[in-house]
């Protein structure tokens, strides 16, 4: 008898095995993270199936740091993705900022490193500019950042005349090696960035007001917040983020050169990280660590043609049917979390 | 403070709004006290969204004045108003739909332990809170989006009276919603008014709505208000016939004119 009625009682009820397994799986699916880390997880299984030297550690910092500074920028481009603007500048002031720590060592001798402290100063105080113009003179963000792109670059290639320069005699050495040059040193500041703003995103004030100014502007400033200093802190974040992975693409390729980020190259990649990480261009959601594995999806597809011997040419074709599709999924997946059960 | 000896929360007397050439508000006289749930009608146009404005600090009146609590006040700011504890509800202006009810019922107002976001905490209190005010929200963590319209009013209402707020302004808090969503809203008014320390206006364009839950209703036409009487002394029919009355009037001065 008794028997039984545990027999009727398991049927009516799933195996709490199954049950957790299921709820896991739920979980998972429903984190923004879930499909871009499935697509990274997939790659490193084909590739290393493809080529056995994917996986050998001078191939896995190639790819460490082709994803680290362009990563570094897609943290301060989900920020803004997030508060419902958009910065296509931040990849010029990566190009200007070693300049600029040139100009102070090598014309003002100032020390290595306050040097840096200024180069990371001035490029907040380029945010500070991208966010007023569009928040106080009602410029959208894409061309208030558009115009800044050019002005910058004039900047750029006035004062350096398009030359590339040595790394200053000041910072080289220890600072060098730490802030870029070290085998893994970009890789290591990147993660510890993405660490620190998850955190930032997901469990402070900051980020909390940073998603409810884009996903509902009017209620975030009826609830008393100040959706202007929040966007404009935002626009500092991008441009100094966007310095540092500048500064540190330098030191690691031990040039300073007009060409880093490659002008708009930096800007987009880091907006694909962003876009194919789960955040959304109309604001409101996005996540770090999405984006942070979306790049690496980008600079392990770009890597592993190369080692599979696939020309080049149509890694842009991936790319962009990358966006495309992860923006689909989005937001099949979005409408999907919004009216499946909770 | 809290024990004041008048009822009266809230009196606005001969407040007048000019924007230009256009005048809003010409003689604005009304008061509304604790326990008392006031209904604001009026066409569009009347100057109800102007005079709301007035009361919330977001516009400062040309002329007349303004008593919270018998004191007269000259309200600087929505944010100064909300000092003194008046503080209006939108009905879909109010939730970050890609926030968790907790984290909108703190929304500005955030428990935090150092830097960090003290989410345990905020997700008791707002459960403990929604669960007191009779809203029943199965769980707090939910997105804002995937509410009804109902919830999303309620949990907006109950945010509002959570941060103290005592003159609670109500704009539309019943329109497009359907009958049961309604129902939960009007019981939810209801258990504030039984509370007696809050004042309510209630702005609305239904008038079956407003004399449902309204102790008394006022009538706002063309700046002015025109009608005031307590809900037990007027009907659907008589407000109805009021109105229409204005707009005959309106209509043959018109064609006087031409």
């Amino acid at each position: 008898m008794t028997e039984v009625a545990t027999a009727a009682e398991t049927a009516a009820r799933p195996r709490p095995a199954v049950d957790l397994a299921k709820r896991v799986l739920d979980a998972f699916l429903r984190r923004r993270e879930a499909s871009v880390l499935v697509v990274a997880i997939g790659l490193v299984v084909y590739f290393q199936a493809s080529t056995p030297i994917f996986l050998t550690t001078d191939n896995l910092r190639n790819i460490a740091q082709a994803t680290a500074p362009t990563a570094i920028v897609a943290v301060g481009i989900v920020f803004l993705l997030v508060s419902g603007e958009i910065d296509v500048s931040v990849g010029m002031v990566a190009a200007l900022a070693p300049y600029l720590l040139h100009y102070a060592i090598d014309f003002y001798s100032v020390p290595a490193i306050p040097a840096i402290l200024l180069a990371l100063l001035i490029s907040a105080t380029i945010g500070l500019v991208n966010g007023l113009i569009t928040t106080r003179l009602k410029v959208p963000s894409f061309v208030t950042t558009l115009g800044m792109f050019y002005l910058l670059y004039g900047v750029l290639l006035t004062t350096s005349k398009a030359y590339p320069v040595p790394i200053p005699k000041p910072v080289k050495g220890d600072l060098q090696t730490w802030l870029g040059a070290g085998d893994w040193a970009t890789l290591i500041w990147c993660l510890f960035i993405v660490a620190i703003f998850h955190i930032v995103l997901t469990r402070t004030r900051w980020g909390l007001h940073t998603i409810s100014v884009g996903g509902n502007l009017l209620g975030a400033t009826e609830a008393g917040i100040r959706a202007n200093r929040i966007k404009v802190g935002n626009f500092m974040l991008v441009s100094v983020l966007g310095a540092l992975a500048g500064i540190m693409e330098a030191f690691r390729i031990n040039s300073i050169d007009p060409n880093i980020g490659g002008g708009t190259r930096i800007t987009f990649t880091a907006i694909a990280a962003a876009v194919i990480g789960g955040t959304a261009l109309a604001g409101g959601s996005g996540t770090v660590i999405g984006a942070l594995l979306g790049m690496f999806v980008l600079a392990m597809l770009q890597n592993g043609f190369n080692l599979i011997g696939i020309s080049a040419y149509p890694f842009f074709l991936i790319q962009g049917a990358a966006i495309l599709i992860s923006m689909i999924a989005n937001q099949y997946l979005s409408r999907l979390r919004r009216t499946g059960r909770s | 403070m809290t024990t004041e000896p008048v009822p009266e929360a809230l009196r606005v007397e001969g407040v007048a709004k000019r924007f230009g050439a256009l005048t809003a508000l010409r003689e604005v006289n009304l008061h509304v006290n604790r326990g008392e749930v006031l209904g604001l009608l009026g066409d569009n146009g009347a100057g109800k969204s102007t005079l709301i404005k007035v009361i919330c600090g977001f516009h400062q009146p040309d002329a007349g004045r303004i008593l919270v609590n018998g004191a007269e006040v000259t309200l600087r700011s929505v944010d100064h108003a909300r000092s003194l504890g008046i503080d209006t509800v939108y009905q879909d202006l109010a939730l970050v739909n890609e926030l968790s009810v907790y984290h909108n019922m703190f929304l500005n107002r955030e428990h935090r332990i150092g830097p960090l976001l003290n989410n345990r905490l905020m997700r008791r209190l707002a459960a403990q809170h929604l669960s007191d005010m009779g809203v029943n929200i199965p769980d707090v963590t939910v997105e804002a989006a995937k509410l009804s319209g109902g919830q999303r009013q309620a949990i907006a209402v109950a945010r509002t009276v959570y941060s103290d707020a005592r003159i609670l302004l109500l704009d539309e808090p019943l329109a497009a919603m359907g009958a049961k969503e309604g129902a939960l809203i009007l019981d939810l008014i209801g258990d504030l008014k039984s509370r007696g320390d809050l004042a309510i206006i209630i702005i609305a364009h239904n008038y079956a709505h407003a004399l449902q839950v309204c102790d008394r209703i006022n009538i706002l036409q063309h700046g002015r208000i025109t009608f005031d009487k307590p809900t037990a002394e007027t009907s659907v029919a008589e407000l109805t016939d009021l109105v229409i009355a204005e707009y005959r009037s309106n209509r043959n001065r018109a064609r006087e004119k031409a």
